[in-house]
């Protein structure tokens, strides 16, 4: 197994027509079972018409009806985003994979708000979105670089994503699936929530989580670990040399009320039994020697 | 973004907080001519800065003449305030805010905040009013009270009149306070705000509940609907690097060492950042070229890298995901030529179409050092940034 997706979901486009939302969905189409997993895009204006092939619903409740669908990935501008998870969510998708990139905070929590104790897990915004190797990818990350294997990945950003895999990939070491939680202050699934996934899913034997500056989610997670994790956890922090009070790129990467600096984190995460990679350049390395 | 205390003051005033009689001034005579008009026999003259700790760097006056209020606009308009949060090169003052003297009995701590673990605006509010908030936060965090506010319902008037007890408001203050309270939240909603503070709210001595000073911050990804607020943006406040580099799509912050960055992606630019510190160098900017790189992206950045004295070595870090690594090589070679680089220029690609890229570096005859990974390209790029370095030292020099 994988976590949240695989070669089995169905999986619907919001904001298709779109120039993104073209593009990836075609590269996302041609990755390995792709073609059978895209069955549907969403476009207010459009139902009835076709993006290649793919059928186009006017509702995210007409897409799910009639294709089966019960995953949506939004590339929807920051606008409209929101709203457009709050449609998956009122349609009760099973989960929502949001890439959309610059979403007002005062939006998401509205959103995350309620979306309380509704079935529909979200992913980001802000992300590069989820990849099950040699499976399924959905979201933006380029999915050659992947190979199937035993090590999960969740992460705040894109491209440090990506680095992180290669670094594994020269290990020989496959992953059993990659997530991008992104990098805004208010979102989805956090750290915490997807290594209770991998904790449980047989085809994961060790986690790398790539945190980043900001927040306490990385704490939040190592402190779970040490009590409950039965598979070696490595961890990175990016933002060491970040100067406090200054946004560095991601909304949520900011060291506020001298909180959240990447030595507090590595603290807390060694505190917590999690072997930790200081040097960026060597996560695969540490992973190799967690596995022992 | 931010805004200037008047700024922030004024719009808070449009919710209904009640703030002391004032007027922003960009002279002398402004300042002189604004305390008649307030009259009355003190004032405040305030220094308007983006940064906090005003008072400390001598930024915050209060006279008891005309002549005072001559005598300290002159000294704080276009001196060089150094503040706790400016930095040790400081900021200069170019505004200020001429405000009436109020008798202060007691002092408050007011701010609003994103909690981000519950995935709420956090009111926090403390009877440590006027101090260090952030020192009374680590010292004393008990005596600083919260309420997570839920969207969508806000601030209600039991949860406000609640926190305004247990900052000591009693009798007829809490009423009023707790509805101070619940126009700050709607202020902070309905504006997109990310941080507003009011560090003292003050009670005075005739028992008026009055925000003497104000600090709002807004969300830079809500600014589309707010244009009124997106106008109040003062550039002479901000980092001409920075705002350059916000032109052309590029996320640019400028820090103190010699070893530029490009980057693709925030999170990649932190790392690398990072391990030119675990090599012993020291980063003179992070940069995030973002998911588009073009010519004319890489061409500015490199302009912007270059614009620093202190700068002594290049290091570009690409993982080419959908930007591919031809385009960006191509966009370097260009970039490149154009701006006549001068100092070690260091390349990793990786990633998609990473080949053709490197040849195309090596093809172009430009002095480029190219690296095999990040730690290879970070050990590489803090060599040649010290080496620019002892080459650059007088002979004299040990």
């Amino acid at each position: 197994m994988s976590i949240l997706i695989d070669r089995n979901t169905r999986i619907m486009t919001q904001g298709i027509t779109g120039k993104t939302g073209q593009f990836h969905t075609r590269m996302c189409r041609d990755y390995a079972y792709g073609k059978e997993c895209f069955v549907a895009g969403v476009n207010p204006k459009k139902g009835g018409e076709d993006f290649d092939g793919i059928p186009i619903f006017g509702t995210v409740e007409e897409a799910k009806q009639a294709t089966g669908a019960t995953v949506s990935v939004i590339y929807v501008p920051p606008p409209f985003a929101a709203a457009a998870i709050d449609e998956a969510v009122d349609a009760e998708l099973n989960l929502v994979i949001c890439i959309t990139e610059g979403i007002p905070v005062r939006d998401m929590i509205r959103t995350c708000h309620r979306m309380e104790g509704r079935k529909t897990r979200l992913v980001g915004p802000n992300c590069p979105g989820i990849i099950t190797p040699d499976e399924i990818k959905i979201g933006i990350m380029p999915g050659y670089i992947h190979r199937k294997g035993r090590v999960g990945v969740v992460s705040r950003s894109g491209t440090l994503t990506y680095e992180a895999v290669a670094q594994l990939m020269e290990q020989g070491l496959g992953q059993s699936t990659c997530i991008g939680i992104g990098g805004d202050p208010v979102n989805g699934l956090r750290h915490l929530d997807v290594m209770k996934l991998f904790n449980e899913d047989d085809e994961t034997e060790a986690v790398l989580m790539v945190g980043e500056i900001g927040g306490t989610d990385e704490e939040d997670c190592a402190r779970w670990v040490k009590e409950n994790m039965r598979k070696p956890v490595v961890g990175y922090i990016a933002g060491l040399t970040a100067p406090p009070g200054r946004r560095m790129g991601h909304a949520g990467a900011v060291i506020s009320g001298g909180r959240g600096t990447a030595q507090e984190k590595l603290a807390v995460l060694e505190e917590c039994g999690i072997k930790v990679a200081r040097n960026p350049a060597e996560m695969g390395k540490v992973l190799k020697s967690a596995l022992g | 973004m931010k805004i200037h205390e008047y700024q922030a003051k004024h719009i808070l005033h449009q919710f209904g907080i009640p703030i002391p009689r004032g007027h922003s001034c960009f002279s002398v005579d402004e300042a002189v001519a604004a305390a008649k008009k307030l009259g009355g026999s003190t004032w405040v003259v305030k220094a308007q800065i983006h940064a906090g700790g005003r008072g400390k760097g001598g930024g915050v006056k209060i006279a008891r003449s005309l002549d005072e209020v001559k005598q300290f606009a002159g000294k704080i308009l276009g001196m060089t305030l150094v503040t706790p949060q400016t930095g040790s090169q400081g900021q200069v003052v170019r505004r200020l805010l001429i405000e009436q003297g109020l008798d202060i009995r007691k002092e408050f701590y007011i701010g609003l905040v994103v909690d981000r673990g519950r995935r709420r605006v956090c009111l926090m509010a403390s009877a440590e009013g006027g101090m260090d908030i952030e020192q009374v936060a680590a010292d004393h965090p008990e005596k600083i009270h919260k309420v997570y506010i839920a969207p969508g319902t806000g601030l209600t008037a039991t949860e406000a009149e609640d926190i305004t007890s247990r900052i000591g408001f009693s009798g007829a203050a809490v009423a009023e306070t707790a509805a101070l309270l619940q126009n700050l939240y709607r202020a902070y909603d309905s504006t997109d705000a990310s941080l507003v503070e009011i560090n003292p709210l003050i009670l005075t001595g005739e028992n008026r509940i009055v925000a003497l000073d104000a600090k709002v911050n807004f969300d830079d990804n809500a600014l589309f609907r707010h244009p009124d607020i997106a106008d109040l943006r003062d550039l002479d406040e901000e980092d001409a690097a920075e705002i350059e580099a916000s032109r052309y799509g590029l996320s640019y912050i400028s820090l103190d060492g010699n070893i530029g960055c490009l980057v693709n992606g925030a999170g990649l630019a932190m790392a690398t950042m990072d391990i030119i510190k675990f090599c012993g160098g020291n980063p003179a900017n992070f940069l995030d070229v973002g998911g588009g790189a073009t010519t004319e992206k890489v061409t500015e950045a490199f302009k912007l890298m270059l614009r620093n004295p202190r700068l002594q070595a290049i290091l570009i870090n690409i993982f080419g995901g959908i930007m591919k690594c031809d385009v960006i090589a191509e966009g370097v070679v260009t970039a490149a030529r154009e701006v006549r680089l001068n100092v070690p220029l260091v390349v990793r690609l990786e990633g998609t179409n990473a080949d053709i890229g490197k040849k195309i570096l090596t093809e172009s005859g430009l002095a480029i050092i190219s690296a095999a990974n990040m730690a290879d390209a970070a050990e590489k790029a803090v060599t040649a940034a010290a080496s620019a370095a002892s080459a650059a030292m007088p002979a004299t020099g040990s």
